[in-house]
């Protein structure tokens, strides 16, 4: 760690932790519900663990997100953070945006809106938030000795991430025009501009762990980030197929969601290969691990699974189906979980001084939570493909059809708990890396 | 070999490339003419309905328009399939409906709110869906296709 202001990421780190936590369990009650054990049903119903469990992870990944600049950007600007007061006055109106939510979508209070589910008052404070950590960021950046490719590159991920919030909040009276301008929030996130989040992180972690020249590294970035939006912005039309609008979105969609996995492609070769190429060879393996891993599960979660849905002719029967929840949890997990869980063992052995390097329950949580969510993919994929052929193409009543695949739910389940202890591992590792401290300070190392 | 500048153009100019080319495409999916929803019968009612569609975040079980979680039926074209008399049995009912043990929550809505949201069904049913309309309700077409013949 260079600057003390850095310190500020613990913070933000560990909250993320608690809501990761949170996020599992009601997944877990989901899980049960679908296999006949809906006791909380009364005061959690499926659709409030729904939206607490998607809602907690886009919080916890932003919390990520937010602590890993605050991490970075110091470091890359060469300059404490403008003012840490602040940060942690953000970090605290953060939490409080997200316990309100969650706690409100217990008493039918949101916006019943896939993924942005948050009542439109706590929209205006979400704004505000996200406002006073851009403005810190940019302040630093601007005022600091250096602006590099990697900081403006996550910077520019983090301010277009708050820009496209606000197409969801434009009201409509028309759910197609609403759904339209809510697939401009989620996917232009996850599939735009969140990857440059992540680029960003990747390549200030190869930086950090390869050793191989910031140039050639930041080279690459611009490379993956322009087939990302190259192939991202226009490949939102998959989203359109059929919702009710023009049929052009069927040519268009299909075509940029077919180039969509190169950018993941690319992302996870040059993560390799500037691995190979290093010279450098950072003691911190489990960074490390998490690193390469996030580069390669993207490819396979983000990248194959989508195109494996994205082609007009098979998502005309797999649109609306368990299919989506196939990609969308190995996507997820291998594009933003694991570069969270990466810059998190990369940054914290520096803020603590506690050298968990290449500790045995760090590594038994990646294989574990990896292999784990690895099986629980495949359950929602067996299941979502027996849907398709029962539902869709043999008629089968919904219910009916439920029934026959709720045997995939108990697979999820069993998947879902050695994921599960992985994340314990991973959490009781984290704790036991203790506070960070001022005497962690190093100006000279590159670690 | 590609230099740093010459990827930063890469980069710069895909992005405005395409993103000019979505604003293009979305204005011209969104006017009027290529209209598909029957954007003219959107009633104050139908409105009414979709308000209390948000508002209990119906969508956090269902699906519409092929949209939500999947834990509940479809409701795209539920008017077709169930009728009308069915559809409103469920929605104000004061105990949880419970078909093959899986619950929905007891909304116990008014005469006037399940009238709302009947007429939100109405218009989503009327929707052209690409084709999706006949894949994701297959029950729904065959009975149609039935009450045709007859």
């Amino acid at each position: 760690m260079k600057y003390k202001s850095q310190k500020v990421a613990y913070w933000f780190f560990a909250f993320s932790m608690l809501l990761l936590v949170l996020q599992i369990t009601y997944g877990f009650i989901m899980g049960f519900a679908r296999i006949g054990f809906d006791g909380l049903h009364e005061f959690i119903p499926f659709n409030t663990a729904r939206a607490v469990h998607t809602n907690l992870l886009v919080v916890w990944l932003l919390s990520g997100f937010m602590g890993a600049a605050y991490y970075i950007i110091p470091e890359e600007a060469q300059r404490e953070l403008v003012s840490v007061k602040w940060a942690y006055v953000q970090l605290i109106s953060l939490a409080v945006v997200g316990v309100a939510a969650v706690i409100g979508y217990h008493f039918n209070w949101w916006e019943g809106r896939k993924f942005l589910e948050i009542p439109r008052q706590l929209d205006y404070l979400v704004v505000v938030n996200v406002l006073l950590f851009l403005g810190l960021i940019l302040a630093t950046l601007f005022k600091g000795k250096r602006k590099t490719t990697t900081a403006l590159v996550l910077t520019m991920g983090l301010l277009f991430a708050a820009l496209l919030y606000l197409p969801g909040m434009l009201p409509f009276d028309s759910q197609v025009t609403d759904s339209f301008f809510r697939w401009w929030v989620v996917h232009l996130w996850v599939e735009g501009v969140w990857e440059l989040i992540m680029g960003g992180i990747l390549s200030f972690l190869l930086i950090k762990l390869t050793g191989v020249d910031r140039e050639v590294i930041e080279k690459w970035l611009y490379v993956i980030v322009g087939l990302t939006f190259l192939s991202g912005i226009l490949g939102t039309g998959h989203h359109y197929y059929y919702i009710g609008v023009n049929n052009i979105w069927l040519i268009v969609g299909g075509i940029f969601s077919a180039l969509e996995p190169l950018a993941f492609l690319a992302m996870a070769l040059f993560a390799v290969n500037m691995y190979r190429k290093g010279e450098k060879k950072h003691p911190n393996k489990i960074a490390l691990f998490w690193t390469l891993g996030s580069a390669i599960v993207s490819f396979v979660g983000a990248g194959l699974l989508g195109f494996a849905h994205t082609l007009p002719q098979t998502n005309l029967y797999t649109h609306g189906t368990l299919v989506t929840a196939m990609h969308g949890h190995l996507a997820f997990w291998g594009a933003y979980a694991m570069i969270v869980l990466a810059i998190i063992s990369y940054a914290l052995p520096n803020m603590t001084g506690r050298k968990l390097y290449d500790s045995s329950v760090g590594r038994a949580a990646f294989w574990m939570a990896n292999v784990g969510m690895i099986g629980m993919t495949v359950a929602f994929g067996v299941a979502g493909v027996a849907q398709v052929y029962l539902e869709r193409k043999f008629k089968m009543d919904f219910m009916e059809v439920q029934a026959e695949i709720s045997i995939h739910f108990v697979v999820l389940i069993l998947c879902a708990t050695l994921f599960t202890v992985g994340i314990i591992m991973y959490i009781m590792d984290f704790i036991k890396h203790g506070k960070p401290t001022d005497e962690e300070l190093d100006l000279e190392s590159d670690l | 070999m590609l230099s740093k500048k010459q990827a930063r153009a890469f980069f710069l100019g895909g992005t405005v490339v395409t993103f000019l080319i979505f604003i293009g495409l979305t204005i011209f999916s969104l006017s009027k003419g290529q209209d598909q929803t029957n954007h003219e019968g959107i009633t104050e009612q139908v409105v009414r309905g979709k308000v209390l569609w948000e508002e209990n975040n119906c969508m956090g079980c269902h699906t519409i328009l092929g949209e939500g979680a999947y834990y509940a039926p479809e409701l795209t074209k539920v008017l077709d399939r169930r009728g009308e008399g069915y559809v409103k049995a469920v929605l104000m009912s004061p105990v949880p409906w419970n078909p093959n043990g899986r619950q929905m929550v007891a909304y116990g809505f008014t005469k006037e709110e399940a009238d709302d949201l009947i007429a939100f069904f109405d218009w989503i049913g009327g929707i052209d869906l690409n084709g999706f309309d006949t894949v994701v309700s297959p029950l729904a077409k065959d009975k149609i296709e039935r009450q045709t013949k007859n």
